[in-house]
C-alpha cells in the first residue's frame, strides 16, 4: 500500500510536486528510494553522475523534470556538467545527494568531501537543505518551488538514516 | 571531406528532428549550415551531447533525435554507447564526426585512428552501425541513415580542415536555447 512508508511516501511526493524523471548512480544511502522507483519502472541507472546530469538536461528540454540522484563523491564528478550546462543554459533538476563522510564518521575516501560539500554548493550558488525525516515533505515541497521560481538546480542532500 | 562539406550532405535530409550538437567546431559549423529552434547547441559539457540525446529521445518518444557527436566527445563519455545501447530508444540516430583530433584547441590528436569508434558502438549493442569515409558515399548514404530506427550509430570520416574554426561562435544565449527547444517542443511552462 502506497503512502504508509516512509520512502513509498518521499517518492509519492516527488511525483505530486512534479518530479517525473528520475535519474542516476546508486548509494547505499538512497538505496531503498532507487529500489522503489524501479519498482515503479521509473528509474534509470547511469555510468556516471555528469552523465546522468545530462540524461537529465534532455529530460528537461523534452519537458520532464528531473530528478539525479548520486552519492557525494558524484558531485565532483558533476561540477563541469553543472557549471557549463545547467546552471549556464538555466535548466533544472533536483540533485539528490547522500552525505557520505557526515560528520567526519566515515571510511576515509569519504572524509574530505563529506566536510566540504557544503561549501561546494554553496561556491557553485546551488541552494540546498539537508532535512531531518520530520522536514523530509516540506524540502521536497521547498525544491520543486525553487526550481519552478529560478530554472535552476537545488539540491537536497541526505542525511545517514533518513532512508538507509 | 571536411566538417562543413559533411553537414551540407546531411542538412537537405534534415526535416523536424531534433538536433543536439556536440561543443566545439560541430556545434559552430552545425548552426552555420543551417539553425533551427529545435537545435541545440552545446558550449560546454564535453562529452555529454549524446547523454542529453539519450534524455530528449526518451522523453519525446514522437519525434526523432539526431546526435552530432564528435570522437574526443565520443572518447570522453563512452559510457553513454552503452546507455543508449542498454535504453535502446528507436529514435535516436547517432552520428559521429570522426577528424582524429581534438579541433577547437589546436588539433592535438585523439586515438579514433587506432580504436574504431563505430566498434565501440557495435560493441555496446547499437541496433546499426555504419562508417563511411568519403563524400560519395555519405552523399548516398545520409537519408537512408536518417530514415533507420535507432539506436543507430554513423561515423562520418573528415579530414581537419583548414585552420581556424568553421564558422562564427553560436549567436544565441544558452538559456535562450534551451526556451526555445521547449517552445518548439510546446512544453515551455
Amino acid at each position: 500500500m502506497s503512502g504508509v512508508d516512509p520512502v513509498d511516501r518521499f517518492v509519492d511526493h516527488l511525483l505530486a510536486v512534479g518530479f517525473d524523471f528520475f535519474v542516476g548512480v546508486p548509494c547505499s544511502l538512497v538505496a531503498p528510494v532507487i529500489r522503489e522507483l524501479t519498482r515503479r519502472g521509473r528509474y534509470v541507472g547511469e555510468t556516471r553522475e555528469d552523465a546522468a546530469l545530462g540524461v537529465a538536461a534532455g529530460a528537461y528540454l523534452g519537458g520532464r523534470l528531473p530528478v539525479v540522484i548520486m552519492q557525494n563523491s558524484g558531485l565532483g564528478v558533476s561540477l563541469n556538467a553543472l557549471a557549463s550546462l545547467h546552471l549556464l543554459y538555466r535548466i533544472p533538476c533536483l540533485l539528490l545527494v547522500t552525505w557520505r563522510g557526515f560528520e567526519g564518521r566515515d571510511a576515509p575516501e569519504h572524509l574530505i568531501m563529506g566536510e566540504k560539500m557544503g561549501g561546494l554548493l554553496d561556491l557553485f550558488g546551488i541552494p540546498y537543505r539537508a532535512p531531518a525525516a520530520e522536514a523530509l515533505s516540506a524540502d521536497v515541497g521547498w525544491a520543486a518551488e525553487r526550481m519552478r521560481a529560478t530554472s535552476l538546480p537545488a539540491a537536497l542532500v541526505v542525511r545517514p538514516g533518513l532512508f538507509a | 571531406m571536411t566538417l562543413a562539406e559533411a553537414l551540407a550532405e546531411i542538412v537537405p535530409h534534415l526535416r523536424d528532428e531534433l538536433c543536439v550538437h556536440s561543443n566545439g567546431y560541430i556545434s559552430r559549423a552545425g548552426c552555420a549550415a543551417r539553425d533551427r529552434a529545435e537545435c541545440f547547441y552545446m558550449i560546454g559539457s564535453m562529452g555529454l551531447a549524446a547523454s542529453i540525446g539519450l534524455g530528449l529521445a526518451v522523453a519525446q518518444p514522437a519525434r526523432r533525435v539526431l546526435v552530432l557527436d564528435g570522437d574526443g566527445n565520443v572518447l570522453m563519455n563512452p559510457g553513454a554507447l552503452a546507455s543508449i545501447a542498454a535504453a535502446a530508444p528507436p529514435n535516436l540516430l547517432h552520428l559521429c564526426f570522426d577528424n582524429g583530433a581534438h579541433a577547437s584547441t589546436g588539433g592535438q590528436a585523439t586515438v579514433s585512428d587506432r580504436v574504431r569508434l563505430e566498434e565501440l558502438a557495435r560493441a555496446a549493442g547499437y541496433r546499426w552501425v555504419g562508417r563511411v569515409e568519403s563524400r560519395a558515399v555519405l552523399s548516398r548514404l545520409a537519408g537512408e541513415f536518417l530514415a533507420r530506427e535507432g539506436p543507430a550509430f554513423l561515423l562520418v570520416r573528415i579530414g581537419l580542415g583548414p585552420p581556424g574554426p568553421p564558422g562564427p561562435r553560436v549567436p544565441h544565449a544558452p538559456e535562450a536555447m534551451t526556451s526555445r527547444l521547449r517552445r518548439a517542443l510546446g512544453v515551455e511552462r
